[in-house]
């Protein structure tokens, strides 16, 4: 059985091809990939990211215990900050990436991937020490992401951020505001996952399809549509951020991953510290690294990448970059494997294509505009 | 939504006969299942294809798919505008996007393959 989001009756209205993404019925399209990629590149586009999961820690202890289940800094952040971050299980292997919303240190909120909502609440719920509350609020929860280079100024000319256009105008990337909506709380935040200036808003769900028929009616002069899972993939690819269960998965370290800039060895103990320490001490076995394709071919995951024909890694995400206009993959390789090493290639079905290592990003993001 | 003079298949291909000719592309409902289409891979000119044989490769921002040959005979031209630019294929999947011309061996074959009747038929099935 597939979930629908509150927003579901608005993506079979914009005629959305619906397909199940971890248990929801999602809109993978509207207008066609390349279409909604390059409207979120130019102008602004709207992404029913209702699915995610909201797990809510709260108590005396909630700070102290959220910056001992993930491995980025909770109790350095400041109220009304957000960090990225990963929860590693005790090997140092990644359970999920999320996203840490740190209202207060007795309120914390974490967003994680739909298809780990049930895991990381059940790790959790069996991690909590008294002092702490552990919540899944992700069913009462509708959340809407608002990006593109038009983003700021359609929040700003809306009713809906009206109480707040002041603080909206100053909001910093990374940041967030709460404010009241007809009786329930919101958080507007300044993240996404496009590489472009954006805003996520989270709200109570029965309120999340009027809200978003408000702002998307609103901001159709400046070319607002509904957005689709492809282009949320494509779109998150270019910039190289990472998508659990392509980059990340509980076989794979965030050293490896590229994601050492999130891992704190020093703040204290945290799951997975260890084991990290560790690895970082003998270096992580593989490393990620960017990919363009000399030949015709679209690279995709799990394809093996080759050294002059030897294997030396997998592809992890692969796709025709709508921007750059060129085959790209993400892809984990030894980490032996030289900066500068020639000989690359793609195995696509049994045919070796030339590949270059290219750095990544293959996407400047524009986060900061 | 397709053309009733064209013969179809169950991998949504189409063929237009013209004498000893079959005109091959891919339907519309394979160009809205595919989405956009980013390369295309046929076969060479002159090349011998059999009916079902996979032949080429369409390649999608999220998908690939085969393209299997709903005749048997010799492939006499292949349209070089969607290897370009396949976008071609999702604007125009029955005129400007055809795919490949192949001189039939055994004009018989066509009897196998769907009429525009039974492949309305079938896409409905598919949407059950």
């Amino acid at each position: 059985m597939a979930l629908k989001t509150p927003l579901y009756d608005s993506h079979v209205e914009w005629r959305g091809r619906m397909v199940d993404f971890a248990g929801f019925m999602m809109p993978v399209s509207f207008e066609g990939i390349v279409a909604e990629h390059e409207r979120v590149r130019s102008q602004v586009g709207f992404f029913d990211v209702s699915h995610m999961g909201e797990i809510e820690i709260t108590g005396p202890a909630a700070e102290e215990f959220a910056d001992y289940v993930v491995s980025n800094r909770v109790k350095k952040m400041v109220p009304g900050q957000i960090c990225y971050t990963v929860c590693c299980n005790d090997g140092g292997h990644v359970l999920d990436d999320l996203l840490v919303y740190k209202h207060s240190a007795e309120r914390v909120l974490m967003v994680v991937n739909a298809v780990n909502t049930k895991k990381i609440f059940k790790h959790l719920s069996a991690l909590r020490r008294d002092g702490v509350r552990v919540d899944n609020r992700s069913g009462q929860i509708g959340q809407i992401a608002v990006q593109g280079p038009a983003s700021r100024d359609l929040l700003l000319e809306s009713e809906f951020c009206a109480p707040v256009r002041e603080a909206l105008r100053n909001l910093e990337y990374y940041r967030f505001l709460t404010f009241d909506y007809r009786g329930g709380e919101v958080i507007l935040s300044r993240t996404g996952y496009t590489g472009e200036l954006g805003y996520e808003i989270y709200l109570q769900a029965e309120k999340a399809g009027a809200v978003w028929d408000e702002l998307l009616e609103g901001g159709r002069e400046r070319g607002a549509a509904p957005i689709g899972l492809g282009a949320r993939d494509t779109l998150r690819f270019e910039p190289a951020y990472c998508l659990y269960g392509h980059e990340l998965d509980e076989s794979i370290s965030p050293l490896e991953a590229g994601l050492s800039w999130v891992v704190k060895l020093k703040k204290g103990d945290f799951i997975g510290r260890e084991a990290l320490l560790v690895e970082k001490e003998n270096g992580p076995e593989r490393k990620l690294i960017g990919l363009e394709l000399k030949d015709r071919g679209i690279p995709r995951q799990g394809f093996p990448v080759l050294q002059e024909g030897k294997e030396v890694g997998r592809v992890t995400s692969g796709t025709f970059s709508p921007t750059l206009r060129k085959a790209l993959a993400l892809a984990l390789v030894k980490r032996s494997l030289p900066q500068e090493a020639g000989g690359l290639a793609v195995d696509i079905r049994g045919k070796g294509v030339p590949a270059q290592r290219i750095p990544i990003p293959f996407y400047q993001s524009h986060v900061n505009d | 939504m397709f053309p009733e003079e064209c013969k179809y298949t169950k991998e949504h291909e189409w063929v237009f006969v013209e004498g000893d000719t079959a005109v091959i592309g891919i339907s519309d409902y394979a160009t809205g299942e595919l989405g956009d289409i980013v390369y295309i891979e046929l076969p060479d000119e002159g090349s011998q294809v059999h009916q079902m044989d996979p032949i080429g490769t369409i390649e999608a921002v999220k998908t690939v798919a085969e393209l299997f040959s709903p005749v048997t005979g010799e492939i006499v031209e292949v349209n070089e505008a969607i290897i370009a630019n396949p976008e071609i294929v999702n604007k125009d999947p029955y005129e400007e996007g055809w795919f490949i011309k192949v001189k039939l061996t055994d004009p018989e074959e066509l009897d196998v393959l769907f009429s525009h009747e039974e492949y309305a038929e079938f896409l409905g099935e598919q949407e059950e």
